[in-house]
């Protein structure tokens, strides 16, 4: 079980050469490409928050759930020549079935669980899907082939923005807005928020609670995966590497609030920029001590995070 | 004779002369078990695995303290026990402390740090509580790793240690540690009866009728913390001692979720359980590393492995069946180890009836 916690490599520009006008363009570089990786987190973060806000579950296989699929991505890319969007869609559907298959088969098992009792479980989850990976897969580090480079730039007014951060926050932005529409408009994802306000409501209003339960888990397990193939495309792919990641979506959760899903985004970018800048500029080693200072900070001054409202348990 | 007449009946470690005597034959059974083991090899076991055992068994003990009486959720508790892993070795090392005055500094270093957690604690529930147990174990690695005053990436090694002259051995160890975990053990029976285990239990019941009833919830959540990390601490420092090196690495998050398993699957709420979650954890976790020397299963696995899986991570089955006794153990036996005892027990009482 020798686990190594890699932390997330980023193109970032180091520089040899001085200068104020080169000062001011690595603020700007620092600014997207955390921007790029808070919108990873933001991703993973409200994957999370779409499942703690309906069923209360805190889901620390999230990460892992997310790597698997991005693993089935990887066999189909490379072992079986898939053309990329195809094995977008039957990633998807892995991650879908996977959602589903944990829900029915473990959570909704579990007689009136505790808080506690419920983490477990989740953590159980991940360490089999974390042995699964490892064993299918073998502890070597890869590179997810991204039909986008992550060498090449794009020059706008200037600010060079390297082609896989471009669509990163790109791909984000739009997975964020179709959510956004799904919450909205349609009926599912009316039906889910009913869910999420009051299940006894909700059933009473013909809402089947328990089939929204599992669908709620197959949603978030796909956005899991498109965070997770982002993930792995910005950096490496290895059984361990959502380890970090999933402090840094709990962050984001803490930091916006584990009850909004704008908030979550919102909390994403800005950990993700706050966490890049303090490598750039203070100290690279201490990189990831952040996230965790955050959470603390958040926590003692605002617990409910900054875009949520607040809300206090009555006896 | 259930029947407590005054207080001091109820803290009293022995109940009856029955107990009294099994105890004290299991004293001296721990007395010549390194002997024992020296000489059989039963099931394969060796002094490190026993001495491991016993470490995981104090750390489980310090860890159900405040999960399993106090209902605080901890995942970093490999975070305290790399804190008291350093700690003493860097006492050892650098300023030649000897071991019995570490050991407990060690410790103390750890419960400072978990009452400094224990803090922020006051106002989390749940999961809010785990997110930052979480991140305080994975940045204090991340901090020591990179601190060159903590042997850096690198790591440390533990000094060699000598008794009246002659190198410390596993053997002399093992007496070490045992002594220490059987004191340890005595102290966390006699907290959980006296007026402090109480109120921790008050707190895990419901900590607003706690509160009403006059528990100082400030003071006995942060208390919780730092006796949980005590024990961590104190099992940190022998921990580097038996295995003789030190590295930031091996502190991660699976060790967290680890000994967190030992807890669930030893039984909630219970000291002995404690022990036997972790004797069987990490006994399982040893035996199914090297898998592929199990008879039988062993070879199966590995054609399968090369047919289908790789043959470079099978030792990753160990931590699915980890995941999956969690699991289990939560659906369906939520007291572990210690629920089957009592169940057993209660069958047999009114047997055959």
């Amino acid at each position: 079980m020798a686990l190594l916690t890699p932390t997330l490599t980023l193109p970032l520009l180091k520089g040899e050469g001085g200068g104020r006008g080169w000062e001011k363009e690595m603020f700007g570089q620092l600014i997207v490409s955390g921007l790029a990786v808070g919108a990873c987190y933001a991703l993973l973060a409200i994957a999370m928050v779409i499942i703690y806000k309906t069923s209360e579950v805190l889901n620390f296989a999230q990460g892992e759930m997310a790597m698997v699929s991005t693993y089935v991505a990887f066999s189909l890319l490379e072992s079986y020549h898939v053309p990329f969007e195809w094995v977008v869609v039957l990633t998807f559907l892995f991650a879908i079935l996977l959602g589903m298959f944990f829900e029915i088969v473990f959570l909704r098992q579990a007689k009136d669980p505790t808080v506690i009792g419920l983490i477990i479980i989740t953590l159980g989850f991940e360490m089999v899907l974390m042995g699964f990976a490892g064993w299918k897969w073998g502890p070597d580090q890869r590179s997810f082939p991204f039909p986008v480079s992550n060498v090449e730039t794009y020059n706008i007014s200037g600010l060079l923005i390297s082609k896989i951060n471009f669509w990163t926050i790109l791909i984000t932005l739009v997975l964020m807005f179709i959510l956004f529409l799904f919450f909205r408009y349609t009926k599912l994802g009316i039906a889910m928020r009913a869910t999420q306000q009051n299940q006894l409501a909700a059933r009473v209003m013909g809402i089947r609670t328990k089939w929204i339960l599992s669908f709620t888990w197959a949603i978030s397990s796909m956005v899991g995966a498109v965070a997770g193939m982002l993930i792995a495309s910005l950096g490496v792919l290895d059984p361990p590497m959502m380890m970090d990641p999933l402090l840094k979506g709990f962050a984001s959760g803490v930091l916006g609030g584990m009850t909004s899903l704008p908030g979550t985004a919102v909390g994403g970018a800005m950990l993700g920029i706050i966490e890049n800048l303090f490598g750039g500029y203070i100290s690279l080693s201490f990189k990831s001590v952040v996230a965790f200072a955050i959470i603390v900070l958040m926590l003692c001054i605002k617990p409910s995070g900054l875009l949520a409202k607040h809300y206090v348990k009555k006896v | 004779m259930d029947i407590k007449r005054d207080y001091y009946e109820d803290i009293e470690l022995f109940k009856s002369n029955t107990i009294l005597v099994w105890s004290i034959l299991f004293l001296i059974f721990l007395g010549i078990l390194p002997f024992l083991v020296m000489k059989y090899h039963l099931l394969g076991m060796s002094l490190y695995i026993v001495n491991l055992i016993t470490i995981h068994a104090l750390v489980a003990i310090g860890l159900n303290i405040l999960v399993g009486y106090t209902g605080q959720i901890s995942m970093g508790h490999a975070g305290f026990f790399a804190l008291g892993a350093f700690t003493t070795v860097i006492l050892i090392l650098r300023w030649s402390f000897p071991l019995w005055i570490a050991l407990p500094i060690a410790g103390f270093v750890s419960s400072g740090f978990g009452f400094i957690l224990g803090l922020p604690a006051l106002r989390l529930k749940g999961p809010y509580l785990a997110i930052a147990t979480l991140g305080f174990g994975m940045t204090i690695t991340t901090i020591i790793k990179h601190m060159e005053f903590f042997g850096g990436r690198m790591g440390l090694q533990a000094p060699k240690l000598y008794l009246f002259g002659t190198p410390m051995k596993d053997i002399h160890y093992y007496y070490v540690i045992m002594i220490t975990a059987i004191l340890m053990t005595i102290g966390a029976v006699k907290l959980i009866k006296t007026r402090v285990g109480r109120a921790f239990i008050a707190i895990r019941d419901s900590d607003i009728a706690a509160e009403a009833m006059g528990v100082n919830l400030t003071y006995y959540k942060t208390l919780a913390f730092a006796v949980s990390a005590f024990y961590a601490g104190v099992a940190g420092g022998l921990y580097a001692f038996i295995l003789g090196f030190i590295n930031p690495e091996s502190f991660h998050l699976i060790m967290s979720i680890t000994f967190l398993a030992m807890v669930v699957v030893g039984g909630l709420g219970s000291i002995m359980g404690s022990i036997a979650g972790a004797a069987l954890m990490t006994f399982l976790d040893i035996k199914l590393q090297a898998i592929q020397d199990i008879p039988a299963i062993g070879p199966a696995l590995v054609t399968f492995s090369q047919k289908y899986m790789s043959i470079a991570g099978i030792s990753n089955v160990a931590v699915i069946v980890y995941g999956l006794i969690m699991i289990l153990i939560v659906l369906f036996e939520p007291l572990g180890i210690f629920g089957f005892w009592i169940r057993t027990k209660r069958y047999w009482k009114t047997w055959p009836f």
